[in-house]
């Protein structure tokens, strides 16, 4: 099993979620967040004082996949969340160890 | 002795139009308020920024010219008394004038007075063009029409209407609109949807198949706020269009449309609160909003004259109008973010034909052909106006732009600002 995490701009939340609902990923999990990778951030002026805006908002999605899925389900995230414009952000594959449904016990890709 | 009496009238009358004046002004920071908890995050500074903007703007317009056109008051307001205009010389002819017309007639005041009263109305009617075209469009767009909507296009329609000049091809209206149902709220409206014509709805709002999106607002508690204090500062929208306190009958007449536009904002609260319950299963609080000011627009072309029984009544039937009129604009793809266009225009239109429920002097073709002028010019000449600005610098920001946010495209910064520290790099 492998965790998921994927770095998307927070319109195209709407668009990788229903593209995951399409090959039956049936549970995420989403947070917003900050972040920058390349994008640089640009200055602003509050009250004549320059200040930075290099963190930009993001959302994070977290979903469980089994092995078997994995190809799948980052290609339904990279073509959904893409603009081509700089900023479209990234897709963190990790190792999943354990999963357990906390309502009925059941573990492994059963809980997925 | 008498004179005395004349004095104090004066005094009267002219503070009353002060403070309702005042009470009006606060208005607009109720607008700022309840705009600004309807729009998202993102696009808080700027429809902030906008409002205060439009306030300036208006006062500006409509004292250079604005104040000329629909009162003759003067270019630059050179027809109104200044402090030192009004020496004894002057104070006397104002006696001899209060004299002459006795105590039943209007009587007199101060004109600054007046102006101060006059040039909050068309602040208020600037304001609702601003939360219609909320998070798309350009901010000096929008602060150039409130120029031309300020300086030309409002006091045209308010010297035919409350001016009594006559409207070219048609004369003198018969129409009848205490404070302004019409004459402010529904040309307010007119102005802004011709301008959402033209602008086109939010990215993302409506679905290809029809479907609408819910972009939620992002601060209730600023929303209802500016509600409460739209509903404090109607009194003085009402109020003050009685014109005169000194004297019993009229001083009457004030309490009753005190009286009256307090019940119709309750009644349209009430009833709109309901048909959402019905509608849609909760109690949509921005739907409850939006139902207060329908009554408070419904009662608005006549405050006076209805039992308060009655103003109840009138201000619920402009609740249901308006939960109807905000589903059925979505509909057909207008988008309007705060519901501005049917809490003012289409409820502004049953303010004016519920006239006729009360005043018997009133007639249906009277207030149908000022409705019709009002809203056909108004609605002609601000399409003109936003399509030459369209032609000019376009009305709509960048796509980019918009999924960003205008706060920091138009004003460069963040109304809830996080990770921004003294260094600027996010501590």
């Amino acid at each position: 099993m492998k965790l998921i995490t994927a770095i998307v701009k927070p319109f195209k939340l709407d668009d990788v979620r229903e593209a995951l609902s399409d090959i039956g990923v049936q549970g995420i999990t989403v947070t917003e967040v900050k972040g920058f990778g390349r994008q640089k951030g640009h200055t602003e002026l509050y009250r004549g004082a320059e200040y930075v805006v290099d963190f930009l908002p993001k959302v994070k999605i977290e979903v469980a996949v089994a092995d078997a899925a994995v190809d799948q389900t980052i290609e339904a995230i990279t073509k959904a969340a893409n603009t081509g414009k700089i900023g479209d952000g990234k897709v963190f594959v990790s190792p999943l160890e354990q999963v357990i449904r906390i309502r009925t016990g059941e573990t492994g890709e059963d809980a997925i | 002795m008498e004179n005395n009496i004349f004095e104090l009238q004066y005094a009267m009358d002219t503070f009353y139009f002060l403070v309702c004046g005042a009470l009006v002004m606060w208005m607009a920071a109720g607008f700022a308020m309840l705009e600004s908890g309807l729009v998202r995050a993102k696009n808080t500074t700027e429809i902030l920024l906008k409002n205060v903007a439009l306030y300036a703007i208006a006062c500006t317009m409509y004292l250079i010219v604005g104040y000329h056109l629909m009162y003759d008051g003067g270019i630059f307001l050179s027809e109104v008394t200044t402090v030192a205009q009004m020496d004894d010389v002057a104070i006397a002819a104002v006696l001899e004038a209060s004299r002459e017309a006795g105590f039943g007639d209007m009587g007199e005041y101060a004109g600054a007075s007046d102006f101060f009263f006059q040039v909050v109305f068309v602040a208020t009617a600037m304001s609702i063009v601003s939360g219609a075209v909320a998070e798309r469009m350009k901010l000096w767009a929008f602060l150039a029409f409130a120029i031309v909507m300020t300086g030309f296009i409002y006091p045209v329609e308010g010297g035919w209407t409350w001016g009594g000049k006559p409207v070219p091809f048609i004369g003198e209206l018969s129409y009848s609109d205490y404070a302004g149902s019409g004459i402010v709220h529904l040309a307010g409206a007119a102005a802004a949807l011709a301008g959402v014509l033209l602008l086109g709805a939010r990215k993302g709002k409506y679905r290809a198949d029809g479907g609408v999106n819910a972009i939620p607002g992002a601060n209730l508690p600023l929303a209802t706020l500016g509600t409460f204090i739209l509903w404090m500062g109607w009194f003085g929208f009402n109020g003050g269009s009685t014109l005169k306190l000194g004297g019993i009958a009229v001083a009457n007449e004030v309490a009753n449309v005190f009286l009256n536009t307090n019940a119709a904002a309750a009644g349209g609260l009430i009833a709109a609160l309901i048909v959402a319950r019905l509608l849609f299963g909760k109690a949509d609080l921005t739907m409850a909003l939006n139902g207060a000011l329908a009554g408070l627009v419904a009662i608005t072309a006549e405050p006076a004259d209805p039992t308060p029984l009655l103003a109840t009544i009138i201000g619920a039937i402009g609740g249901v109008i308006v939960v109807f009129s905000i589903v059925t604009l979505d509909k057909i793809k207008i988008d309007d973010p705060v519901g501005a266009i049917s809490v003012h225009g289409v409820v502004g239109l049953w303010g004016i034909f519920a006239v006729l429920l009360s005043d018997s002097d009133a007639t249906f073709m009277g207030q149908l052909v000022g409705a019709a002028v009002i809203f056909v010019w108004v609605f002609v000449a601000s399409l003109i106006a936003w399509g030459i600005l369209k032609m000019i610098m376009g009305l709509r920001v960048t796509e980019e732009e918009e999924y960003e946010g205008v706060d920091l495209a138009e004003c460069g910064m963040e109304a809830y600002p996080e990770f921004i520290g003294a260094s600027g790099s996010g501590k």
